[in-house]
């Protein structure tokens, strides 16, 4: 079985279904368009912001807020790529025609990741610069320290975040399951256990807290994050690495229902 | 060539398939039977090796199949038509199927061609009939031209044309020396489609043989006998002088009699000699379906009862009649006559002893199409149990009640429309 021929095959299988396009080209329009609406309002309240809000005002970061939404329509597509195929029984043709389950599952990661790549980086490069122009004079250039990072870490940050998706999925195989789980995760729980101090020690390394680092490009005022913005890609690295192998090890050893 | 050796399957504390030991032939199709329930499917996906076996093994041509090399173009199968993306087009499933063994994409074209699907080929799945789906996932398995096929229960859903479809290309599909291993509920279709049968229950094997040998194990021709209602005392004395020269009788519900282990004519004889006028002489011969429930009785899991619509029950219309229950609804027992036991004689053996009437009391022997010249009679298609049977020109039933004259057209019309 020719490694080729499966990624072939889960290319056809990608691009021939309307989910695909939906939450893709949902994700675009949500990260940029929410993007743009946060950076012009951050434009129009500067003026009335405090000394220590000024020292902390990130233009690059503020382009990217439209991805605490657009992540989540990320995160329907990694499970749906995957559930798909067990929601439909799908799978047990797949698994028919390619016994080598390891090979299946890591072909399918592949093709969606190689296209969830492509979107996000697309889609963090346009969030950035239409998000500067609507910062008008407080903008940041893309040539600036660390900005080019930030941009290419917010494209990474989205790639992971689908990646990290796809992993859950194949282990809860269930799309409802796992976008139960996900969504309210990724939206809530996060954020709550992110921001408040008593499990703020806990929830930086959550994989979305700890992602979104990179996208930083002005460290906040009294900072205590014990992990740079590399650090912090790892640390999310290192949850998706985690998920995948969840999702490969139950796979190979679960029966295919 | 599928071969199983002690297969076995649990889930949790519950035992799916026990020690399950069986080979699939090429060159024939081989029926895969059981009650619902009873294991076919889980053995269809260990064979796969969807599932992991608890214990035993399966493999095809030596290898199980997760170490078959190039399996899709080796094994085709049909397991679950509406296991399909239903945004997916009906060509993109495939081609994506076909992608996954290397075969080329016009590959796809022919096989929607050959099950009839060129012209919905680009709509979406989600809008197929039960009856398309079912073409879809034939056309899967049969992408990779390959040698062993499975198919379970591919005529679910299907029109009489796509039933006959099946039937015919399963069977030119072993005419080609394929192993073509086919799960049915449908046991008309068995009769006439397999070859060889494997029957399970409640996940063990219960049998393993030729169709042929199957229903004469299973099952025993027998003759419905009637005399005049109005005289009760010839009744009684027919059954005597049966039973005195060796048959057996068992009294049916509406006042018949059921006769084994005579000839026709022989009872005809009897009650000639015993001056008892006679109003019905039938024979009957057993099907693939009686002879199936009667060996699968003790294995159903699931078994309807009786209705009694408790608290549901109107009033019935004065001067009307309460329905009379149909046969078969919640009794146990009804289904085929006795297979014949050790001590009691079968009735019309397949090899007559010598100096009987040739090709047995019926004409044919009790096995379809057994006997040469007589044409291969549908055992399932057999509309009434009423309706005289066998067409065979051969010895018939010398007192054979006025249904005899009619029964060769009507013979004619049970014959199955498998015009290969």
């Amino acid at each position: 079985m020719a490694v080729t021929q499966v990624v072939r095959s889960e290319w056809t299988k990608i691009r021939s279904v309307a989910s695909t396009v939906w939450t893709l080209s949902l994700a675009v329009v949500v990260t940029i368009a929410l993007g743009m609406l946060i950076s012009a309002l951050s434009k129009a309240e500067f003026d009335s912001l405090g000394e220590r809000e000024r020292l902390s005002f990130d233009p690059t970061f503020i382009s990217f807020a439209g991805m605490s939404l657009g992540q989540l329509a990320m995160i329907v597509f990694g499970v749906l790529v995957v559930s798909n195929e067990y929601s439909t029984g799908m799978i047990r043709a797949s698994l028919a025609a390619v016994p080598q389950r390891g090979t299946f599952l890591f072909s399918k990661l592949a093709v969606a990741t190689a296209l969830a790549l492509v979107v996000a980086m697309a889609t963090s490069f346009a969030a950035f610069f239409l998000g500067q122009v609507m910062l008008g004079e407080h903008k940041a250039s893309i040539g600036d320290p660390g900005v080019l990072r930030a941009v290419i870490g917010g494209g990474l940050y989205m790639t992971l975040i689908a990646l990290f998706s796809m992993g859950v999925a194949a282990m809860l195989r269930s799309p409802m399951l796992s976008l139960g789980i996900l969504m309210p995760f990724f939206f809530l729980i996060s954020n709550i256990l992110g921001n408040v101090d008593a499990t703020k020690k806990v929830g930086q390394f959550l994989p979305d807290q700890a992602g979104s680092k990179i996208m930083q490009v002005v460290t906040p005022v009294d900072d205590e994050t014990p992990y740079g913005p590399w650090g912090g890609l790892g640390i999310m690295a290192l949850w998706v690495i985690a998920a995948l192998i969840g999702g490969y090890v139950l796979l190979k050893r679960r029966d295919a229902q | 060539m599928i071969e199983a050796v002690g297969l076995t399957k649990r889930y949790g504390d519950k035992t799916a398939v026990y020690n399950l030991s069986f080979q699939v032939r090429p060159g024939a199709v081989t029926g895969f039977l059981g009650p619902n329930g009873s294991g076919k499917s889980t053995t269809m996906r260990m064979i796969l090796g969807l599932d992991n076996p608890s214990a035993g093994r399966v493999t095809i041509g030596g290898y199980p199949y997760r170490k078959l090399p190039n399996a899709p173009r080796q094994v085709g199968a049909l397991l679950d038509a509406k296991a399909v993306h239903g945004g997916r087009s009906a060509r993109n499933h495939l081609l994506s199927l076909a992608q996954l063994s290397g075969i080329p994409a016009r590959r796809v074209d022919e096989v929607l061609g050959v099950v009839g699907l060129h012209d919905v080929a680009r709509r979406r799945s989600k809008g197929f009939s039960l009856g398309m789906g079912q073409r879809l996932g034939i056309a899967a398995a049969l992408l990779g031209d390959p040698q062993v096929l499975l198919f379970d229960e591919p005529v679910n859903g299907l029109d009489p044309e796509g039933i006959l479809w099946v039937r015919n290309l399963m069977k030119s599909l072993a005419a080609e020396g394929r192993t073509v291993f086919v799960s049915s509920h449908l046991m008309s279709e068995m009769a006439l489609t397999a070859d060889h049968l494997i029957v399970i229950g409640r996940g063990q094997l219960m049998a393993d043989m030729s169709v042929k040998d199957f229903i004469s194990a299973n099952s025993a021709d027998f003759a419905r006998v009637r005399t005049p209602d109005t005289e009760p005392q010839q009744r009684e004395k027919l059954s005597a002088a049966i039973t005195e020269a060796g048959g057996h009788v068992l009294p049916e519900q509406d006042g018949a009699l059921r006769v084994t282990g005579l000839p026709l004519p022989r009872i005809s004889d009897i009650a000639h000699d015993g001056d008892v006028r006679l109003w019905e002489l039938s024979p009957h011969q057993a099907s693939l379906e009686e002879a199936y429930m009667r060996m699968t009785q003790g294995a159903v899991d699931y078994r309807s009862t009786i209705d009694q619509k408790e608290g549901l029950q109107q009033q019935l219309p004065p001067g009307a009649q309460p329905p009379m229950p149909v046969p078969g609804q919640g009794q146990p027992g009804w289904y085929a006559p006795p297979p014949p036991q050790q001590g009691g004689q079968p009735f019309a053996p397949p090899q007559s002893p010598p100096g009987q009437a040739p090709a047995g009391p019926y004409g044919a022997s009790g096995v379809p199409g057994a006997a040469p010249g007589a044409p291969a009679a549908n055992p399932y298609a057999q509309p009434a149990p009423q309706a005289p049977q066998t067409p065979a020109p051969a010895a018939p039933p010398a007192a054979a009640p006025p249904a005899a004259a009619p029964s060769a057209p009507a013979a004619d019309l049970t014959k199955p429309e498998d015009a290969r």
